[in-house]
């Protein structure tokens, strides 16, 4: 999403300004300026409660976000290769997406969750900031 | 000549930025769920406890070292080899460092996606 906005914002201030000074009061540059702080926030706040190996995954949809809108706001030509690349991604995701968001310290040995649970736990988590592993305790504990 | 320098520059940037997620993915597990920090004590102590962070300053610092060397690198090479191949050795390297220093379970299924992703990211971009 931000990399969109950053990218458009990078060569309208190449285009239009000289200056580095003048370009930060260019409102475009400004927008993205703010859009990338937002993106750096809610990647740390992911951070907060997810593995690394599962947010950075998640944030490469934004790839896959940036060839949409190039190729239905811009107009621009995506070809078949691209395609190929957004399919992969989006498949990387969707595999990483049915996984546990956090990785449980406290029981190594518990065994991952179904697709269906992980996501429902995903969610959870997304919602209310309830921490993936007290699932995954009550998961492990159900089973044993 | 031309080719090693570039490659040298991808690899920097790789390891920079390597180490830069994984100090920020450090820094924000010892800061804890920042939702509940929020709810519990405000939003200036979330801030207080990201900005008191040391981890997270080294991280930034990894992130500008990643970010100026991907300058240097395009001076010497294409984008479109640059830009790729920087992005998609970022994502291995970042599951192998996850499961060496952050103890995360990089189990198939994280191989996998990492894989997937960084394909994809080869071709979007290159």
């Amino acid at each position: 999403m931000l990399s969109h906005g950053m990218k458009q914002t990078g060569n309208i201030s190449l285009h239009h300004l000289s200056g580095i000074v003048l370009a930060v009061l260019n409102p475009w540059v400004a927008i993205g300026i703010v859009l990338l702080l937002a993106f750096f926030a809610s990647y740390m706040n992911a951070l907060s409660w997810a593995d690394l190996t599962y947010v950075l995954p998640a944030t490469s949809l934004g790839y896959v976000l940036l060839a949409l809108v190039a190729k239905f706001a811009l107009h621009e030509q995506v070809s078949p290769m691209r395609w190929v690349g957004i399919a992969l991604i989006s498949g990387g995701v969707g595999f990483v997406a049915g996984g546990p968001a956090l990785t449980s310290h406290e029981h190594p040995a518990s065994p991952p969750f179904d697709s269906a649970q992980g996501k429902l736990a995903a969610k959870d988590v997304a919602r209310n900031g309830a921490p993936a592993e007290a699932e995954e305790v009550v998961s492990s504990g159900v089973q044993q | 000549m031309k080719g090693a320098y570039t490659w040298g520059g991808i690899l920097v940037i790789v390891f920079a930025s390597v180490v830069g997620d994984i100090l920020l993915a450090r820094a924000m597990k010892q800061v804890g769920d920042v939702h509940t920090l929020w709810e519990r004590s405000g939003l200036w102590a979330v801030v207080a406890s990201v900005f008191g962070n040391s981890n997270f300053f080294l991280g930034v610092t990894a992130m500008a070292v990643a970010f100026f060397s991907l300058l240097f690198a395009l001076s010497w090479g294409d984008v479109s080899l640059v830009a790729p191949a920087a992005a998609s050795l970022t994502f291995i390297g970042n599951a192998f460092a996850a499961k060496i220093f952050l103890h995360e379970k990089v189990d198939r299924r994280r191989w996998v996606a990492a894989l997937l992703v960084a394909a994809g990211v080869a071709l979007l971009a290159g």
